[in-house]
């Protein structure tokens, strides 16, 4: 049973640069179904990150149609486009984006702030999302406190603390090495496994291949749309590579 | 987003930046205690100068004799004996408006009494000297009609005198000796103060007139009963302008001036004199005031300036708290709430040091203050509504960021 999370229709972007027009989209059209996991791949500058931002509600297109979870996201006020990131969408980008000096739970319950949750079940929610992704210990520790690997999946907690229907994560394994990589696609794959939809923007054929289906970007066209039919398994390459760093360790 | 939740955002961007948010709320601080102290010293002081006016009475006119001219030269005022007794009596005769006139002869002298010796000043008075004065016999009793006719040694002593000559015992019945005269003390006055110009009211003796001519200044007799003043009292409710005319034309009338001529006396309006020190009181404390205001203006930009740099620097967060649904109006709010705090907190230590300075100048300075509740909540709607102002653009310009612009903002 597949019901489509994501439709757009000839979505098109174009930018005023220097008084040019310069046409980061040019119409694309795309179905993505609840329960999938889809990297978006392309070089820079192919307008991967303008459709990402688009179907993240951070920017409205010149033209086209966007519905997400049967509504129409075109002509709706900056408003309703902030209640609908607020609800719908969870982010994860490359620089974490946690507020310094705050702490763990604090940052994963920053929307709930914004949708009116009353303050206990604000931090009940936040240390429920925590404890999800391995960190119930440090709910009091601050970003910098916490390493590059633990911040990500702090903000991936942060995404998840509203119940959203889909996350959005800009090349999240950009700032991190192999393995916590390994680990935090880990934590993604496992997040699609209990049904929730996520769109992985990436340059990096490695981190695509744990996908299941691939898109491809260039010059504003999407050139290439397939399905993986055995996608990597994270969680057994971050044990592998633990596995190696430890005989490493032993027999340097 | 509640309001609660804001201020604890506030309090913790505050915090981060301590020192900044100190420096910032500086302005406010000194803004703030300057308007209190401003108000507080500046309300005193007029209070001060109304008491005066009302121990005056604020219908009290001064006559003296006018200054003499020799060689071209003004003597200066009284320097011409051209003041009687005679016409103190003829102005509350002959001039309606006035309620009592009473001539007063003044002279200085040593006195000696109980265990003290002391330099005073007394009067020759009549017995409505103290009604012109508004003074009242606090113990014994006053100087009475049959005194003057008797040239009775009798005197009222002054608060401070009474203090100097006798201490903690009652003078009243004591023996004293004034320029080697001896007088019975019949009373004493109740406490005056200082007046305008700082000089004690209280350390004087009052005594008949007669006696003081006679007995103690020893003018002889067959000579003009001149005086050194006249102090008028016009009626409740009677043009103090229109008074001064009748007793300026009665007093030409008497001392026979030609059209043309200059008078040979001069009238005070002692209340003319405290309304004109009242206004100009009130201009200094307007203009002290304005300085304050000024302070609290630049107060206010500095908070508008760091609230602009807060928002450059905090763009990323802006575009953070956008993107997982912050509405522009939450934005705003927050940054119009820091900004209200930064201006508050200011206000409250502004206070705090306002009263405190209030305090030390009346203490220190022996400067009247009076400190109000107006001034202080005046202070605290000042300084939140500073913070609003100041706060507004800021944060407008915060709320009206694009998120993906915000986001990215290196």
């Amino acid at each position: 049973m597949t019901t489509p999370l994501i439709v757009t229709r000839e979505l098109a972007k174009s930018y005023e640069l220097g008084g040019m027009s310069v046409q980061a989209l040019r119409g694309v059209s795309l179905t993505i179904n609840r329960g999938e996991f889809v990297a978006v791949m392309g070089p820079s500058g192919s307008g991967k990150s303008t459709f990402m931002n688009l179907l993240g509600c951070l920017d409205v297109p010149s033209s086209g149609d966007y519905v997400l979870a049967d509504e129409p996201i075109a002509g709706l006020d900056s408003d309703a486009l902030a209640a609908i990131r607020n609800r719908r969408i969870g982010f994860v980008f490359q620089s974490f984006n946690l507020l310094p000096r705050t702490s763990a739970l604090e940052n994963i319950a920053l929307p709930l702030l914004y949708c009116g949750v009353p303050a206990d079940e604000r931090d009940c929610r936040a240390a429920a999302r925590l404890a999800e992704v391995g960190l119930a210990e440090r709910g009091h520790h601050h970003p910098a406190q916490l390493s590059g690997g633990q911040q990500q999946r702090v903000a991936i907690a942060r995404a998840l603390v509203n119940d959203p229907v889909l996350i959005l994560a800009d090349e999240p394994t950009g700032a991190l090495d192999t393995q916590t990589s390994c680990e935090v696609m880990a934590l993604l794959q496992q997040l699609n496994a209990r049904g929730l939809t996520v769109v992985l923007v990436t340059h990096e054929h490695d981190i695509a291949e744990f996908a299941h289906r691939v898109v491809s970007f260039r010059d504003g066209r999407v050139v290439e749309d397939r399905q993986v039919s055995q996608p990597k398994d994270a969680a057994a390459m971050a044990a592998q590579l633990r596995a190696g760093q430890a005989a490493e360790q032993i027999q340097p | 987003m509640n309001v609660l939740a804001s201020i604890r955002i506030a309090l913790r961007a505050l915090r981060i930046n301590k020192l900044r948010s100190a420096l910032t709320m500086l302005g406010i601080i000194i803004g703030v205690a300057a308007v209190i102290t401003m108000i507080a010293v500046g309300s005193g002081a007029q209070e001060r100068i109304e008491e005066q006016i009302k121990g005056l009475g604020t219908n009290l006119i001064i006559l003296t004799p006018g200054s003499t001219v020799a060689g071209g030269v003004r003597m200066g005022s009284g320097s011409r004996n051209t003041l009687t007794e005679e016409d103190g009596y003829a102005i509350q005769r002959d001039v309606a408006a006035v309620q009592v006139s009473a001539p007063t002869l003044r002279g200085t002298g040593q006195v000696v009494g109980g265990s003290g010796n002391w330099s005073t000043v007394f009067f020759g008075i009549t017995p409505e000297f103290l009604e012109a004065r508004n003074w009242v016999v606090a113990h014994g009793k006053p100087i009475e009609p049959a005194d003057i006719a008797g040239s009775a040694k009798v005197a009222l002593l002054g608060e401070t005198v009474a203090r100097n000559l006798f201490g903690d015992v009652d003078p009243v019945g004591q023996a004293i000796r004034i320029r080697k005269v001896p007088f019975t003390v019949i009373g004493t006055l109740e406490k005056k103060g200082q007046n305008l110009y700082g000089t004690d009211q209280d350390d004087v003796i009052l005594m008949p007139i007669s006696t003081a001519r006679n007995r103690v200044i020893g003018q002889g007799a067959g000579r003009l009963r001149t005086v050194g003043s006249v102090s008028i009292k016009v009626r409740d409710g009677e043009d103090m302008k229109e008074a001064e005319a009748q007793i300026r034309d009665l007093m030409r009338q008497r001392h026979r001036l030609q059209q043309g001529q200059e008078d040979d006396f001069s009238l005070r309006n002692l209340s003319e004199v405290l309304a004109a020190r009242e206004e100009s009181g009130r201009i200094m404390g307007l203009l002290l005031a304005a300085v304050a205001s000024v302070s609290l203006l630049v107060g206010g930009i500095g908070i508008m300036n760091i609230m602009l740099v807060s928002v450059t620097e905090r763009t990323r967060e802006i575009g953070l708290r956008m993107a997982v649904g912050a509405r522009g109006r939450d934005i705003l709010t927050q940054f119009l709430v820091e900004a209200i705090t930064l201006a508050l907190i200011g206000g409250f230590l502004g206070i705090m040091l306002g009263v405190g300075g209030t305090l030390a100048i009346g203490e220190f300075a022996d400067w009247p203050i009076r400190l109000g509740v107006e001034p202080v909540l005046l202070a605290v709607g000042f300084s939140g509504a500073i913070g609003i102002f100041f706060g507004y653009y800021p944060a407008r310009k915060a709320s009206r960021l694009l998120p993906i612009e915000a986001l990215r903002y290196e």
